[in-house]
């Protein structure tokens, strides 16, 4: 934050990152408007400013994390709250026509923009809300988001924090603490697909690789399997299901451990594996199934972080997306299968405002373009 | 099992025997490994096996996945592995397409469209993802289109995301591990992988990916058999199967795939009674090694032309071989006239090959490269399995006895002439000899009656210089030279060949002071001379001639099989102990003889000492191919680049 304050720009402030599945919105409102300001302020930015921070609802989807509102921020020397609105990437059209019906453009503010959807609905932008989008790297975005974020002095909760005995449904916790010398790090973002990023320092970061089983798949199998439509539903199920039921485990083959390459009998030696019987598909239920994915998505991202940390020699994991959004399921499994595989060796890390980091990149762009 | 089948059953340890059944296919049988590549002219890219094959990485695709790494025949770590395996793809892909068995669902997916399902990049950017270099139709989320879908999705395409899906995590997995591990070649097995190209083609497609290129993903013709081939050697472990050579018989095996769901109808119909896939191999008494001599054992191609990759020359050999089997039956029948169902036995044959050549022509991947050696073999295979192991023996014996009785004259005549002449006509005799062969069919109509005549015949029918291939000149110069210290003399047919043509240019390498080591067939083929044929032979001349039998005593005259018993010449599977005699006797000099040995195979092949190759081509396909005629002439003297002659001032050609 301290680049020399040029001009500041026009309100409103916001940094909006399309992704294949949920668009997020982060909007910045001031706080410290003086009547000077009030008087001048035109009339659509004040319907605007009102109708996002009076809902925390927005049509049929959109929905506004109160939760993760962060109260009394400083940015480029304004005070204000920071809010965070999220909405299905395939219900962007109706946001769109609401710009257009809110007569956004003619604010003449830049709208950065970052995610896949920025370059995808450009046009889209452009030819329904009449807006220049600023495009951005969603990567770029999103370490800047991650670092900035966790950097902030609020009041609230620590962004950072991880599972304390992930092992031990009794005695989980959740811990916070802070990325203070976080470097070099593993950061694992998790949305529809996951990239696995190596960060070096604020400016020096790698992809390293991804995977296309990611969120996306979660969601996209459990509604083929299950018959659910929505992420908050399939969460459910899976909560409530037993996913052993459906996957072939290591004491279903051996009869016990596979101790030659200590292998312990309740490991997962075929996910879905006990699918393969006409007997056992017809006896498990919805919410077995579910789980089952679940587990089977979460051990996976596990499995190919850990290898990642290994072969990169970084042993803190950061984990991050919108896939861990009420999923505390998946996070501890990811805590537990990062400290037990790893004997140890690397630990895994939590942060709040989880899928949001790439939208608040953008929005610092805006603000203190690099 | 031990209860129905009242014998012991000893449990092995499932890894244990996979990775010992896999060591010992990649060390024995040749073209076990190969790389899939769907849209190549040829599918199967074989690789040439090397005995050093350590370390390596195995990922066995079964219910699950698990990765081992491998480091000697005694080292081997499972190092990770994946509950995403074989048993996901079968579960998930029942559930989701009602779709009962494994092989149907490899077959929807085949048919399949991803696209619709899985959510892509340019979904997400509207393109590729410059940035990151990922391109529009990459998968950026496996079934990402699944959650919001207003449709049903059709069986094939989901069967296909599943298919990428868990073929691209397995693949993103075995290459973490491979470059954690530092390895490069990396085996995949199981029953997901197990002779289904669909699979193959996406695995080798991930691994390609997530290596950007550098690591290609093998696979093994016998993967199957692994676990059952390790498990009988830890049962035969007393009698150490290490000290034994193994080769895969032909005529027992079936190929390739012959039992896939995506093979020719007719082939699985002709396939007959027996539905199962077969691996017979041979187990030959002696160890079979390289020639110390071969420049670069690593990179040795034995074959000249590989006919899985060459179609207009697979077509050619196959309706060759085919149009000859008429002749080889009537010989076979012929060479067991005291035999009743010799008759009975030969149609056998005559059907069991007939197959073999029609399941070639379909699959020419089927045991690996094909190549005329192949074909050739495959034949000798299929007439030991009809008792048929030697249909030319009594035609052998007529020939040599025939040819003895020339021996002497022909020895005395070469005498009476100049050096030079007679360095020539020693040329000349292998030569014609060589064209005595009963093997090529353009020949054996001129040989039937008179075989003096025969050779003078056919040494004045020999093509005039200069020849095809002509290094005369460079070999006589070297002549003029000091002796060599050794030479192994590859040999080929028996009768006029052996002992009208070789002997004498024998008997002139040892009057130079050259010790010889004559290299004849461990076993019959064709009418090739054998090592135990060999012995007699040359006891009978060494009574006629004063200088053979001064080579027997003086030990400077060494018979030895090579280890063979084809019509060809793998120099990477010799006889140990001929390779022990090589070394020993510092042999400078290899000589190879025949259309077999010297032209179908290491034609190319480069030595680290002096070599001659020597044959006359009795094809005119063949000879056609190479920019020659019908009997055309091959003498090829070679000097290995970058050793010149010691004492020779002579150009040395490479």
């Amino acid at each position: 934050d301290n680049i020399g304050l040029a001009r500041k720009p026009p309100f409103p402030w916001f940094g909006m990152d399309i992704g294949g599945t949920l668009v997020k919105l982060v909007y910045f409102e001031p706080k410290d408007i003086t009547a000077e300001e009030e008087q001048e302020e035109v009339e659509n930015l004040k319907s605007i400013r009102r109708y996002l921070t009076s809902n925390t609802a927005y049509g049929k989807t959109g929905i506004r994390d109160v939760h993760l509102e962060l109260q009394d921020l400083t940015l480029c020397g304004r005070k204000g709250n920071l809010h965070f609105i999220r909405f299905p990437t395939h219900d962007l059209p109706a946001f769109l026509q609401m710009g257009r019906d809110k007569h956004f453009s003619s604010l003449h503010t830049t709208l950065c923009a970052t995610g896949g959807g920025a370059y995808k609905f450009e046009s889209d932008f452009r030819m329904m809300a009449d807006l220049e989008l600023h495009k951005l790297d969603e990567l770029d975005c999103l370490i800047r988001g991650v670092l900035y974020l966790d950097s902030v002095m609020s009041s609230g909760p620590s962004e950072c924090y991880y599972f304390e005995n992930p092992a031990d449904p009794d005695h989980c916790v959740q811990k916070p603490c802070t990325l203070e010398n976080p470097y070099p790090l593993l950061l694992v973002n998790i949305g529809s697909g996951v990239s696995i990023l190596a960060v070096y320092s604020e400016n020096n970061y790698k992809r390293v690789t991804g995977t296309s089983l990611g969120g996306g798949t979660f969601l996209g199998l459990c509604c083929l399997l299950t018959g659910c439509s929505t992420f908050e539903e399939a969460l459910e199920m899976a909560s409530q299901g037993e996913s052993t039921r459906v996957d072939k485990l290591v004491r279903d083959i051996y009869g016990g451990d596979y101790e030659r390459f200590g292998l312990p009998g309740w490991a997962v030696a075929s996910s879905f594996g006990n699918m393969m019987s006409k007997d056992k598909r017809e006896s498990v239920s919805k919410e077995d199934l579910a789980r089952a994915t679940l587990v089977t998505i979460t051990n996976n991202i596990g499995s190919i972080t850990r290898m990642c940390a290994l072969n990169e020699n970084i042993e803190t994991v950061l984990f991050v997306g919108n896939f861990l959004r009420v999923n505390t399921l998946s996070m501890k499994l990811l805590a537990y299968a990062m400290d037990y595989w790893s004997k140890g060796q690397l630990k895994a890390l939590f942060l709040r405002h989880e899928g949001y980091f790439g939208a608040v990149g953008a929005l610092l762009e805006l603000l203190h373009p690099s | 099992m031990k209860y129905q089948c009242r014998r012991r059953v000893d449990k092995e340890d499932e890894m244990t025997c996979l990775i010992k059944g896999c060591n010992f296919v990649l060390k024995n049988i040749p073209h076990e490994a190969f790389v899939y590549a769907k849209h190549a002219d040829s599918e199967f890219r074989f690789q040439t096996t090397n005995p050093d094959i350590f370390p390596y990485l195995l990922v066995n695709i079964g219910s699950g996945v698990s990765i081992v790494k491998v480091e000697s025949e005694d080292k081997f770590e499972r190092i990770g592995g994946s509950s995403i395996g074989g048993g996901t793809f079968w579960g998930l892909g029942a559930l989701l397409t009602k779709t009962k068995r494994f092989d149907e669902l490899l077959q929807l997916a085949s048919k399949g469209q991803h696209a619709s399902v899985d959510m892509l990049v340019k979904d997400i950017y509207g393109g590729s993802y410059g940035y990151l270099g990922l391109t529009g139709d990459l998968i950026a989320s496996s079934f990402g289109k699944s959650a919001t879908a207003d449709k049903d999705f059709s069986k094939e395409d989901m069967a296909k995301s599943l298919l990428h899906m868990i073929s691209n995590d397995i693949g993103q997995l075995a290459c973490l591990y491979a470059k954690l591990h530092n390895l490069s070649r990396v085996y995949f097995g199981g029953f997901f992988i197990r002779g289904h190209p669909v699979t193959m083609h996406t695995i080798t497609y991930s691994i390609n990916f997530f290596t950007k290129g550098e690591v290609q993903a093998l696979f093994l013709r016998h993967e199957g058999y692994l676990g059952t081939i390790g498990a009988f050697l830890k049962g035969a472990e007393e009698d150490n199967p290490n000290q034994y050579s193994w080769g895969e018989n032909y005529a027992g095996s079936s190929g390739l795939m012959s039992v896939s769901p995506d093979m020719n109808p007719m082939q699985r119909a002709r396939s007959g009674t027996f539905p199962f896939d077969m691996l017979e191999m041979d187990r030959l008494e002696r160890q079979l090694v390289n020639l110390p001599l071969l420049q670069d054992p690593s990179s040795y191609i034995p074959d000249t032309v590989d006919l899985t990759e060459d179609a207009l020359a697979r077509e050619y050999w196959l309706y060759c071989f085919e149009e000859a089997l008429d002749g080889v039956v009537k010989r076979a029948v012929a060479s067991q006239p005291d035999m009743p169902e010799a008759a009975l036995r030969a149609e056998k044959f005559r059907q069991k090959y007939r197959h073999k050549l029609q399941t070639l022509r379909q699959q020419p991947f089927a045991y690996g490269s094909l190549t005329v050696r192949s074909l050739l073999d495959t034949r000798e295979h299929c007439l030991n399995e009809f008792n048929f192991p030697d249909p030319y023996s009594k035609i052998k014996q007529r020939e040599n006895d025939i040819a003895l009785k020339y021996y002497q004259k022909a020895v005395k005549s070469l005498d009476e002439l100049s050096w030079e002449e007679k360095q020539f006509a020693l040329v000349r005799g292998v030569l014609a000899g060589n064209v005595f062969d009963w093997g090529a069919k353009a020949v054996s109509d001129v040989l039937e009656s008179d075989p003096e005549f025969g050779f003078e015949e056919a040494k004045r029918q020999l093509e005039e210089r200069p020849w095809l291939v002509d290094s005369y000149d460079q070999w006589l110069e070297r002549l003029k030279g000091p002796p060599h210290k050794c030479a192994l003399f590859f040999v080929d047919n028996s009768g006029v060949d052996i002992i009208l043509g070789v002997m004498p240019f024998v008997r002139e390498l040892l009057s130079r002071g050259t010790e010889v080591v004559l290299a004849s067939n461990s076993g019959p083929a064709l009418n090739d001379v054998t090592n135990g044929e060999l012995q007699i032979l040359t006891e009978r001349i060494a009574a006629m001639d004063p200088v053979i039998e001064a080579g027997l005593r003086e030990d400077r005259l060494l018979l030895v099989q090579s280890g063979s018993s084809s019509p060809c010449l793998d120099l990477s599977r010799l006889d140990k102990v001929l390779a022990m005699v090589v070394r020993e006797r510092q042999t400078d000099l290899v000589i190879i003889e025949g259309m077999g040995r010297a032209i179908h195979t290491n034609y190319y092949a480069m030595l680290s000492c002096e070599s001659l190759k020597m044959a006359v081509i009795k094809n005119s396909w063949l000879a056609d191919r190479l920019g020659g005629k019908l009997f055309s002439v091959v003498f090829k003297y070679e000097v290995p680049a970058g050793k010149p002659n010691k004492d020779c001032g002579a150009f040395s050609p490479s």
